[in-house]
């Protein structure tokens, strides 16, 4: 299987720019349950590569190993050629941030302060700077006020940002989600999930959002079930089953691929794989 | 509208039309109360009892406190008679709510008072028919106020005032909060306290539920540097009114060394969130340390540098303890991290126990502790001595009090300093979600080490000077009990407040020393005063708005007012605003 599957990686349609993320054969196994299998993955910059497959299929374990939360029992992760450390706050600090499947926002404060917060690890003034509140400090503070402000309305919450997190609705929530990440200064954003839950209308927004995102020189990798999403937004497509990456390539050719019908509906003759999202 | 029902559980309609008398009687109950005062409450022998209650037609000052709270009782009372309509001044203040618990404080304090009188002056027998209609006047007014409809939430505290009549309220509240303070440390017997106590008690309470404090505090929020500066001049002439007298001064030494230190513990759990339970080890660092270094002839080392190199040497070494603690203890979280730093307290004692010579070096004489520590001299100012300044004399404990507010003005600084920088941001996040603010780049373990070693730091300045004022220092001043004392006065104070933290310090040390009879029992007590703070008010008594929505995850009235709260922070640190503030 690994062998099939190696030289596809490969076979990548010329690419644009060069390897921002390269991620080679990253496995994690929990005990006896293999997680996520082999999985080689390269994001280049300036370009949003999307990662679907059926639930359960490691998507957001894999995510765990790219950001660190989770050290891969096997593989290596390279970002902008340097090795990433695992360790999710050296992750943000080689400039690779997050948001979450389920939302984890600092819901006890305002929107303004938890993208402040984002910008924690590209500021430096230290305990004694804060106390005598010195030059370094006062600059800092202003500055990151002023970014935040700016990312805040970059993702449409400028009249937000003194409304405390928990009380945003569930789309401003994601929103949020994303400006706290885009606050760490990123090269590459992962998103998990980021239009869960979402209207049709917040969908489109959340698109648009992220050719914004790109727009801006990031490179984007987003994990989606919506597959219009997925196809609309993505230059390329990972589709991962039962923690191996299944089929790699534009939209239309994932799109269009038996193997990839097939996780997802289940062939009459295969086992059943469960979630049709489809 | 449903909130604005009677506390009784009787239908509104079947209240409706006992309204009006419940206003009336609330009003003659009250009147009857300071009918009360001005006869005798307590039998013409019976001059032991609450400081003297025996004279008719002349009130003892007790009793003026008394006449006052029964003064505005009626007052609240017959406000909504008087102001029939909705107006502004009626809309002002929370005329019902403040009536009902008027009437509450009137009952409570009746109740002390007799009960006082029965047990000082041996038996209720003593009580003389004043005393009982205080009590009878107490339940009148307080079944008048249960009647009562809940009024609509005070208009007062958005009234616009100008600066000049809030600087005059700012500076007559303090003057107040002093007098009282005085008067209720000048006191002798404890039933006497305990009324004095109760009356206080109830008076705040009157005034917050009605809306009279809610003025107060916007002068004080509209004027907060004056009101810092006004708050730190109160607490610097609290010696003068002291005649001299070393017992309050000392009370008020060891309150202040002992918030000192709780507002250390405070940055540990209140601002991060982790639970401490050996903190007083860090106090007991900066001690050990001055006290060797203080050139006593207990010590063994001999160089004794100024006092205020002293300090900084205390401060550094009690965070490098508390840098030891915290590097293995973090890793562990929760219950772990608390039985951890229990063990570490423990430790930390038992070490000074051993320091004896016998097994290693003599550096604290085991369980002896170092004596003589000599008194604090700076520039031929002796603080071992009384002074005479201003034509007042001004005992030793006084100079420590007034070096004690200088180190406690450090220390809230930095509380204060930290708590709003990235700093503090960070501890909010780790707080709120640790996991999520590591993913977002916070340095989660530097921080808390920070808070560790940072807090330390602070209660081992706090220490420097308790070696000073203590004299001597043994190991057996630092025991668990006095941790689980501290982090008691962070939670019944309040949880990252610097004022609640003061209050909780001030009750927990000021309590023992006036209530003499209750301190075979003042373990049990708070214990039970913990409880019901639990029960009632998890977040403390003044509670730090972002704590007190962690407490009730569900209450949205609250999650708006703090969002007030939190925009009229950043207006503070808009970019215009912090570069014009700043430079003054």
């Amino acid at each position: 299987m690994t062998a099939a599957l190696a030289p596809m990686s490969d076979q990548t349609p010329a690419a644009p720019a060069e390897v921002l993320l390269d991620a080679r054969n990253v496995t994690m196994q929990f005990g006896g349950l293999r997680a996520v299998g082999d999985v080689s993955m390269q994001v280049h910059t300036g370009e949003i590569v999307g990662l679907i497959g059926p639930n359960g299929a490691g998507k957001t374990t894999f995510f765990n190993c790219l950001t660190g939360l989770y050290k891969p029992t096997a593989g290596v992760v390279t970002f902008a050629g340097q090795p990433l450390p695992p360790r999710p706050r050296k992750v943000v600090y080689a400039g690779m941030a997050r948001t979450f499947q389920n939302i984890r926002l600092f819901h006890n404060m305002t929107a303004l302060e938890n993208v402040m917060v984002g910008r924690y690890c590209r500021t430096k003034s230290n305990a004694i700077d804060a106390v005598f509140r010195l030059p370094r400090h006062r600059r800092e503070e202003r500055e990151a006020t002023e970014r935040s402000r700016e990312l805040l309305a970059f993702v449409g919450l400028e009249n937000k940002a003194d409304t405390l997190s928990r009380n945003l609705p569930y789309g401003d929530q994601r929103r949020l989600e994303i400006a706290r990440a885009l606050a760490t200064d990123p090269k590459l954003l992962l998103l998990d999930e980021p239009t869960a839950g979402m209207n049709p209308q917040e969908t489109r927004e959340a698109e648009d959002l992220i050719f914004r995102i790109r727009d801006l020189g990031l490179a984007v990798l987003v994990i989606e079930h919506d597959m219009r999403f997925i196809f609309n937004l993505c230059d390329r497509v990972y589709c991962l089953v039962r923690g191996e990456v299944l089929v790699e390539g534009v939209g239309d050719v994932v799109q269009n691929d038996p193997r990839v019908i097939e996780a997802y509906i289940g062939a009459p003759t295969a086992d059943e794989e469960d979630g049709s999202d489809a | 509208m449903s909130r604005l029902t009677s506390a009784l559980t009787v239908p509104r309609e079947k209240l409706e039309k006992y309204q009006t008398a419940a206003h009336i009687g609330g009003v003659v109950a009250a009147l009857l109360g300071v009918a009360s005062a001005l006869m005798t409450w307590a039998y013409k022998d019976a001059h032991v009892a609450l400081d003297d209650v025996t004279y008719s037609g002349a009130p003892s000052a007790l009793q003026y406190n008394y006449i006052g709270l029964a003064v505005i009782a009626a007052l609240l009372f017959a406000g909504p008679l008087v102001f029939r309509k909705p107006g502004p001044v009626r809309d002002w203040v929370a005329w019902n709510t403040g009536a009902r618990f008027a009437g509450y404080g009137l009952l409570a304090t009746g109740f002390v008072a007799v009960a006082a009188i029965g047990i000082e002056a041996g038996g209720v027998i003593n009580v003389d028919p004043g005393g009982w209609l205080a009590l009878v006047a107490g339940v009148l007014a307080t079944v008048s106020g249960l009647v009562l409809f809940r009024s609509p939430d005070p208009a007062m505290g958005k009234i616009k005032t100008h600066s000049i009549v809030q600087i005059f309220a700012i500076a007559g509240g303090l003057a107040a909060v002093l007098f009282a303070a005085a008067f209720a440390l000048g006191l002798s017997g404890p039933g006497a306290f305990l009324f004095y106590l109760t009356f206080a008690g109830s008076l705040a309470f009157v005034l917050v539920r009605a809306g009279i404090f809610g003025w107060f505090a916007k002068c004080a929020a509209d004027n907060k540097k004056i009101m810092v500066l006004a708050a730190f001049f109160v607490a610097f002439v609290f010696p003068f009114t002291q005649n001299g007298s070393d017992a309050n001064m000392s009370i008020a030494t060891q309150v202040l060394i002992f918030a000192a230190t709780a507002l250390g513990l405070n940055i540990v759990v209140g601002l991060v969130g982790l639970l401490d339970l050996g903190y007083i080890a860090f106090l007991g660092a900066g001690a050990f340390t001055s006290a060797v270094l203080s050139g006593s002839l207990y010590s063994h080392f001999h160089w004794h540098p100024p006092f205020i190199v002293t300090v900084l040497i205390s401060g550094c070494v009690s965070s490098l303890l508390g840098l030891i603690i915290g590097t293995p203890t973090l890793r562990v979280s929760g219950d772990y991290l608390a039985i951890v730093t229990l063990a570490f307290g423990e430790i930390f004692r038992i070490t000074m126990n051993n320091l004896d010579g016998s097994d290693g070096p003599n550096i604290t004489n085991g369980s002896n502790g170092i004596n003589n520590v000599p008194e604090l001299n700076f520039l031929g100012f002796n603080f071992g001595q009384a002074h005479v300044i201003f034509g007042i004399q001004v005992g030793r404990f006084a100079n420590y009090f007034w070096l004690m507010l200088l180190v406690l003005a450090v220390i809230m600084v930095v509380f204060v300093n930290l708590n709003r920088s990235r700093i503090g941001r960070g501890w909010v996040a780790i707080r709120e979600d640790e996991l999520a603010a590591e993913a977002m780049g916070v340095n989660t373990f530097g921080l808390k080490i920070l808070a560790f070693a940072g807090g330390a730091f602070l209660a081992g300045l706090a220490g420097a000077v308790k070696a000073h004022y203590d004299i001597s220092v043994t190991p057996d001043q630092y025991v668990f009990l006095e941790s689980a004392f501290l982090l008691a006065a962070v939670v019944l104070g309040g949880m990252g407040t610097v004022m609640g933290v003061l209050v909780g310090a001030t009750i927990l040390k000021l309590l023992p020393e006036k209530l003499r009879f209750f301190s075979d029992y003042r373990l049990m007590l708070f214990g039970l005063l913990l409880v019901f703070m639990m029960r009632f008010r998890p977040e403390g008594i003044i509670a730090d708005e972002r704590r007190q929505l962690e407490f009730h995850a569900e209450d949205e009235d609250l999650a708006e007012s703090v969002e007030e709260e939190l925009i009229t922070y950043h207006d503070h640190f808009n970019p215009d605003a912090l570069t014009t503030e700043d430079l003054r």
